[in-house]
């Protein structure tokens, strides 16, 4: 007998890896009891002993990546990322919740409040409202800085439920925008020495807001204006004045841009033997989300095919049963991302998409400038 | 009318429909299926009932029926027995009570009556009580001139009323009156307000009374005891054989009588019928064969002689020696206290002897056969006493003893020689004694009553307002007989008889386990019935009189006893006939619903039970197996023209105690009926108590975790009540956002859980994270914390007074002065000296700017009298967490009892979770926040759902909380149907549980695999994980431990001034000791150096002069700079060392006493 070195595939053609380890390689395989082979092969060597080489060129990788848009309204976005790796694709993700700068109330100065609400709670409530404001406009709040202009969004509440008349609830309409900076004048030891010139605000903003030409047109305002702040009953009064200042959602999750961003896989339904008649009926029948249509193969055969994988959730139900996991292979392609952003409001959520790329970017640069 | 109805209807038809199509919403060829599995679907839903009995009845039913009771009976019962007060001295003169009642809760100000609401004495430490008013006639005028007079509604004390009694103002208003009296509807009420305070009188468990227990002793003794107790008196008989002979055991006899000789002076001279009155059975006969013959060697053959016998035997105390020396004291005792409870007619003591008679066989019985002997424990054998029933022994007592004051007052002024002035009767009563006694014993609950033996501590509580079920859970729980610290088993254990009546799971852990129990849903805990209509009525059905039997028959085979509250009665040759007659009538309405006929065969008696505080419940009955209840009794219901007590007067349901339980045979559903079936369930889940009613799929867990669970519900933070803003608790946890479960049972919707909710569905991942989730911890998503779960609000109350003192100078509150010294402390402060609501307030902040005034005592002198220098300041600074801001939420003034002016703060403390916050579930699964991870980081699925926390698998595998994980199932395919899914215990055979089939059904519905588990991808590497995760939401509590209330360390601080030792506790702000296991294994480990600094350098060093020559401690002479020893006077030999000052301390306590202990120094 001949000697054969394992290595030595003579039906594997040359260059490629054999089917298994391809398939190892770009697919995620989800039996029913666990998903299998999820990690990325990362090291350009990985196959060296086969000669071939893991590595990603950038070459390969423009000619490769892709975006394609599923769906986009006014805040929320589905995408195709095609061709990318997942730790990048999750970069993405994480500086979309975490890293993507909006403005957010801060600061709230709680001049009456008579509701039920606590001031603490009302405060966080009115935290957590989207500001649809570009915050590429404004700078960040250091610690030292005063508020202004360019680092400071001024809001005003000012609600009465006069007494005899029925509860009314507070919606986040009712707070107003105060291009000139805070109205609330600071409590200084020689506020009346100066009493002719403008008294002493908590902000000082050098000119209003509304002047400048973005603001002119288009008023800051809220993402929602139905957001429900409080409630008032008769006789209650809540008046306050709201700072919103620029910050991250790793801060807080107030200043995260999205509701939420995330990515999945794109499944890959594949039918390991064909299945006809009754089991794709069956077949058909078991999938909830309706991945599987039946085909007529004449002679009064039915085929099943795979006709929407992309609406797999996996919920495994065509892979339950014995005999099942041998007809039925549930797969996610390592390399193509369905993307899926939801925007709080603040920005248009392709917007916050570039802005994440120039962020990811920017880190980048940072690293090669430390490096080198 | 008839339109309203219509439009009543259409909301109730949906619901029904909704029940019946509620066991799954399956396919049609699914329904069919399951058919044909379950037990035949049992044809009536009898759910509706529960709602029903709970708006009857109430949650707290049993304190509310036990106090009316009082209210409306016991207390004209109680001063129609003492009615009379009569001077000693001229018999003529007396005063008669005619009529009692109790009147509207008020308070008199300024000799004005002012009505009172139960939240107005919460907030101005009141006391919530009404007047005892009482009509009387009396006597006036002088010696010659007698007249009678009536007065009526003489206020003589004030009685705290229990809150939704028939006295109480909220009694029958609706939620919008209750509002607007500042009241929650929701709260169940069943509680006083004492000075403020809301106290619970505990239910207390007893061993039933007048009852023949067969036990044994402590020396194995078989023994028959009876506690008697009856108005008059309250004794305990006991018979006991002892080396072959039966004796008596009584108080008043310094040692034990032989039996026979009790018998004898009884007037049972002949041996031969107390044998045939035992019964002739030779073996009895045999036993009694001993006793007979000691009695003969006592030479006791006559009653006569009997009595002389007994005679010799009294005790010397002097106690009894008021009665009337005429009349023998040996009959005198015999007649009273001996089984006090069978009366004694014109000196008839035949039925005493046959009573004797029937507890010597009943305890020949049990020698003779083991089986006979009663169980302790049996729940049939207890009483439960009741509030109403505790507050009546209270009043009797202060009642009697305001009785005899008045008259001793009377007899003073009759007394006198002189009698200037008419003198009035009426103006004697009135006095504070009632009140005072009232409220005092119900403040600090010791129960302290003299007359009737009863010294008990602890009895009323504080009720725990930690959460709205720990409210519940407080007014059901029932305190046990004994002393926790007896290390028994028995009393401990799960009592069969206890099914239905006291909650299985419900105890709390520890040294309490299974004494302290709780009452389960349906519970219903009788009050006292009038004994002698139904006495008359047994023997209109038969009962052959005891009077007209002879000894011989009282046993006679073909016959049963009919023993009535304890009282032979009689005989009954048909007693399976009589008690169903019995029970037709009650079932008829004829006799009170709670009367309990129990044929017991063994013991060849009929019992029939009236008396109060047994614990029954209401049951279906069943006629050959088949329900009464029908459909249409049940659409009847929920068309609102017929009500639960409808069913009861048209016998469907009747209430059973648990000795009655014994005769009925009880089908669980209507399915397993027979044709034998007496009885069947209502609902099976209402075994449990109102806490664990709220666990989900209880049935489902290992037990022990719902009992845990059942304890740490009542820890829970979330919402109190409805008005929980508007009191002034001293501790109140609240939750920011309280949710109500997504997995609900039907309990909890019957208890106002939903409404009332202490918890957070949170979105729970199952996975192994980070390794800060081992032990139980789990990992939160600072996200789910930024957006409020798990925030909490912790108020807590200030308070200050502004103190009069004896020398008429008060305290005074003064405007802060704003600039200068302490000014940054009095910031809070508004112009009148108090600080004002919504204020940040910090640690050190002054909150009151008070003055006291420096001289106190003496002279009187005039406030206005007073400079300012005559004050001291006496602020008050808040002391709260380090480094937190709290916010002064509301300050109430008020006036005290003492009309001084107080002053109520609430400070208000939101907190968001922290690491080591302690969380749970609703499944005893408790666990601390291990670590705080971002959102990013957190895994996620695929439909970019992120976990709010992430719990250990390992929490799984050993305690078994099946319950948890269909919770999770259910909740997540109830978040994706947008239907509440239910979980109550036992429920899925009836469809209040839904079933994990087609929970699962539903998820594969929503595209989620049919186990929970999802296709997760990591948030670090952004891969997918290597498993699936069972992922959903699950209702977690926030438990009131919190880290900031916990965190203690220091360097150095407060020391202790007598051993100057550092302080203890956290509150002291104290050292932390290394202590003798710490110190054990440092001195195995050979650290000296470290056991020296810690036991002295760290702890109470103090330098010391030591006489070399006599080895006692000298002083250190300033002036001369050198130590001295104060014995040798002089400095010549002295040393100095270092010692704690512990030690010092000790050997001169040791001097000061004798003791010299020297101190022999060698060179180091």
């Amino acid at each position: 007998m001949p000697e054969v070195s394992p290595m030595d595939m003579p039906d594997v053609p040359m260059g490629k890896l054999p089917e298994h380890l391809e398939l190892q390689r770009t697919r995620v395989l989800c039996a029913s009891d666990a998903p299998t082979h999820t990690e990325n092969i990362q090291y350009s060597g990985a196959y060296a002993m086969m000669g071939i080489d893991n590595g990603l060129r950038l070459d390969q990788f423009c000619k490769n990546f892709r975006v394609e848009v599923i769906r986009l309204t006014e805040d929320d976005m589905e995408f195709d990322m095609i061709g990318i790796d997942p730790s990048l694709a999750n970069a993405f993700r994480r500086i979309l919740i975490a890293e993507l700068p909006t403005m957010a109330i801060e600061k709230v100065l709680i001049a009456n409040n008579t509701s039920v609400v606590q001031d603490e709670v009302l405060a966080h409530r009115l935290g957590l409202i989207p500001i649809k404001v570009d915050p590429r406009l404004f700078a960040y709040m250091s610690e030292n800085d005063t508020p202004n202009e360019k680092n400071t969004i001024v809001f005003k509440l000012h609600v009465r439920c006069e007494r005899g008349s029925p509860r009314i609830t507070v919606k986040s309409d009712e707070l107003k925008w105060l291009p000139n900076g805070s109205e609330f004048s600071l409590a200084t030891e020689n506020s009346t020495a100066n009493s002719t010139s403008k008294p002493k605000t908590y902000t000082s903003f050098s000119c209003s807001q509304d002047s400048l030409p973005i603001f002119t047109d288009n008023p800051i305002q809220l993402a929602h204006p139905d957001i429900i702040i409080a409630k008032l009953g008769p006789g209650q009064e809540i008046e306050l004045e709201a700072h919103a200042v620029k910050g991250m959602g790793k801060t807080h999750a107030k200043w995260s841009p999205v509701a939420t961003a995330w990515y999945r896989m794109l499944p890959e339904v594949v039918l390991l033997k064909e299945i006809e008649d009754e089991k794709a009926e069956e077949l058909v029948k078991k999938c909830p989300v309706n991945v599987f249509d039946i085909e007529d193969i004449g002679d009064d055969k039915k085929k099943a095919i795979v006709a929407r994988p992309r609406a797999c959730t996996l919920c495994r139900e065509c892979i339950r049963g014995k005999e099942w996991g041998d007809l039925v292979a549930l797969r996610r392609v390592k390399n193509h991302f369905i993307f899926t952003i939801e925007s709080t409001g603040a920005l248009p959520p392709e917007v916050l998409f570039t802005e994440a790329v120039k962020i990811l970017e920017d880190k980048c640069q940072r690293v090669i400038a430390e490096l080198s | 009318m008839g339109f309203k109805q219509e439009n009543v209807d259409e909301p109730i038809k949906e619901r029904q429909e909704e029940f019946s199509t509620h066991p799954s919403p399956v396919k049609k060829s699914d329904i069919d299926k399951q058919n044909l599995a379950a037990p035949v679907k049992s044809a009536v839903d009898k759910f509706q009932l529960v709602p029903e009995f709970l708006k009857v009845r109430g949650l707290v039913k049993q304190h509310l029926d036990s106090f009316n009771y009082f209210v409306n009976t016991g207390i004209k019962k109680i001063v129609r027995a003492n009615d009379r007060i009569v001077s000693s001295i001229d018999p003529s003169i007396y005063l008669r009570f005619t009529d009692v009642r109790i009147g509207q809760p008020s308070v008199m100000v300024d000799g004005i009556g002012e009505e009172l609401t139960p939240h107005m004495c919460r907030l101005s430490d009141m006391t919530y009580a009404a007047p005892i008013l009482v009509n009387i006639e009396y006597i006036t005028g002088s010696n010659v001139q007698k007249t009678i007079e009536q007065k009526n509604d003489v206020v003589i004390g004030r009685m705290p009323i229990m809150l939704r009694s028939c006295h109480c103002v909220l009694h029958g208003k609706d939620e919008a009156e209750l509002a607007r009296l500042g009241e929650c509807p929701l709260d169940p009420g069943g509680y006083f307000v004492i000075k403020g305070t809301e106290k619970v009188l505990l239910i207390q468990e007893q061993l039933s009374k007048n009852r023949i227990i067969i036990d044994t002793d402590k020396k194995g003794r078989i023994n028959a005891s009876v506690v008697s107790s009856t108005e008059a008196w309250k004794s305990k008989t006991v018979i006991i054989m002892d080396k072959e002979k039966i004796y008596l055991h009584l108080n008043q006899f310094s040692s034990m009588i032989p039996v026979m000789a009790v018998m004898k002076a009884m007037g049972m001279e002949s041996d031969q019928e107390v044998v045939q009155m035992v019964g002739r059975d030779p073996r009895f006969s045999a036993l009694l064969l001993p006793s007979i013959e000691e009695c003969a060697s006592y030479g006791i053959y006559t009653q006569q002689q009997a009595l002389e016998y007994l005679e010799r035997k009294l005790k010397k105390s002097t106690y009894f020696g008021a009665f009337s020396e005429k009349e023998n004291r040996v009959t005198t005792i015999l007649r009273d206290v001996f089984i006090a409870n069978v009366p004694v007619r014109q000196h008839n003591f035949r039925p005493k002897c046959l009573y004797a008679a029937v507890m010597i066989r009943r305890m020949m019985e049990a020698i003779l056969n083991k089986d006979a002997m009663d169980d302790k424990d049996y729940v049939g054998n207890k009483r439960l006493e009741l509030s109403g029933q505790l507050v009546s022994l209270l009043f009797e007592d202060l009642f009697k003893t305001m009785i005899t004051e008045v008259s001793k007052t009377i007899d003073a002024i009759l007394a006198k020689p002189s009698r200037s002035s008419r003198f009035d009767f009426s103006q004697s009563l009135g006095r504070d004694s009632i009140t005072v006694g009232l409220e005092r014993t119900l403040s600090t609950g010791n129960f302290d009553i003299k007359r009737f033996r009863l010294h008990r501590k602890g009895m009323t509580q504080v009720l725990a307002r930690l959460s709205f079920i720990a409210t519940l859970g407080h007014m059901t729980k029932v305190s046990p007989q004994f002393e926790k610290s007896r290390k028994v088993s028995g009393p401990r254990a799960l009592q069969p008889s206890q099914w239905g009546m006291l909650c299985p799971c419900d105890t709390p852990e520890g040294e309490a386990c299974g004494l302290v129990k709780n009452l389960a849903l349906m519970t219903h805990v009788t009050t006292d019935e009038e004994e002698s209509p139904l006495i008359s009525l047994c023997y209109c059905l038969g009962v052959e009189d005891l009077e007209l039997l002879s000894g011989e028959e009282l046993h006679t085979p073909n016959s049963f006893l009919i023993i009535f509250n304890g009282l032979i009665l009689g005989k009954h040759r048909k007693p399976q006939h009589f008690a169903s007659a019995m029970r037709k009538l009650r079932r008829a309405g004829k006799i009170g619903e709670f009367v309990s006929i129990f044929v017991n065969e063994k013991q060849r008696c009929v019992y029939i039970a009236s008396d109060g505080g047994r614990v029954c419940r209401p049951l279906v009955i069943a006629d050959k197996g088949i329900s009464r209840i029908k459909e249409h009794h049940m659409k009847e219901l929920l068309d609102g023209v017929r009500t639960f007590d409808d069913f009861l007067r048209d016998g469907l349901i009747e209430y059973l105690d648990v000795n009655e339980e014994n005769n009925a045979l009880i089908a669980l559903y209507e399915g397993e009926a027979t044709s034998e079936t007496t009885h069947i369930e209502i609902e099976p889940f209402t075994i449990l108590g109102v806490c664990a009613g709220l666990i989900p799929f209880p049935h489902h867990n290992q037990s022990p975790r719902n009992t845990y669970q059942c304890a740490m519900g009542k820890q829970a933070m979330g919402n109190i009540a409805y008005n929980q803003l508007c009191r002034m608790d001293t501790l109140l946890y609240l939750l920011v956002y309280p949710q109500r479960p997504l997995l609900t049972t039907k309990t909890i919707e019957l208890v106002g859980y939903d409404k009332l909710g202490a918890g957070q569905n949170a979105t729970v991942a199952v996975m192994s994270y980070s390794g800060y989730d081992i032990e139980d911890a789990i990992v939160m998503n600072k996200s789910s914390l930024d957006r409020g779960f798990g925030r909490c609000i912790v108020m807590k109350k200030l308070s200050a007074t502004n103190q009069k003192y004896d020398n008429s100078t008060q305290d005074r509150i003064i405007r802060p002065q704003r600039v200068g010294y302490d000014s940054e402390r009095m910031q809070i402060l508004d112009d009148d000296g108090i600080a004002s609501p919504g204020e940040i307030i910090r640690p050190n902040d002054i909150y009151i700017n008070k003055e006291s005034p420096i001289i106190t005592k003496g002279p009187l002198k005039s406030s206005m009298g007073l400079s300012d220098s005559d004050y001291k300041p006496s602020r008050q600074t808040f002391k709260g967490p380090e480094g937190e801001t709290s916010v002064v939420d509301r300050v109430a003034l008020c006036s005290d009892r003492n009309s001084n002016m107080s002053i109520k703060f609430i400070i208000r403390h939101t907190r968001r979770p922290e690491v080591g916050d302690k969380f749970s579930s609703r499944h005893g699964q408790k666990g601390v926040c291990g670590t705080i991870i971002q959102q990013e980081d957190f895994p996620f699925s695929e439909r970019g759902i992120c976990p709010d926390l992430i719990m250990n698998p390992h929490g799984f595998p050993s305690r078994m909380t099946v319950g948890k994980m269909i919770e999770l199932l259910g909740g997540k395919a109830g978040v994706s149907n947008g239907r509440f899914h239910y979980g109550s215990a036992f429920g899925e055979p009836s469809g209040h549980a839904d079933r994990v089939e087609a929970i699962s059904e539903t998820l594969v519905k929503h595209g989620f695999s049919y186990n929970g588990k999802d296709f997760i991808y990591s948030g670090i590497t952004g891969c997918p994980l290597q498993a699936y995760i069972f992922m959903g939401p699950i209702y977690y509590q926030k438990l009131k431990h919190m880290v900031l209330d916990k965190m203690h360390a220091r360097g150095s601080g407060p020391r202790v001034m007598l051993t100057r030792q550092p302080t203890e506790g956290r509150a002291r702000n104290g050292g932390l000791r290394v202590g003798e296991m710490e110190r054990d294994c440092l001195i195995a480990y050979g650290a000296s150096m470290l056991i020296f600094e810690r036991l002295m350098i760290s702890s109470d060093p103090f330098e010391v002069q030591v006489c070399r020559v006599c080895g006692l401690l000298g002083y250190y002479n300033h002036k001369l700079k050198t130590g001295i020893c104060s014995t040798c006077k002089n400095g010549d030999n002295i040393s100095t060392m270092k010692l704690p000052y512990a030690c010092k301390l000790l050997i001169q306590e040791l001097q000061s006493m004798n003791i010299v202990p020297r101190l022999k120094l060698t060179e180091a």
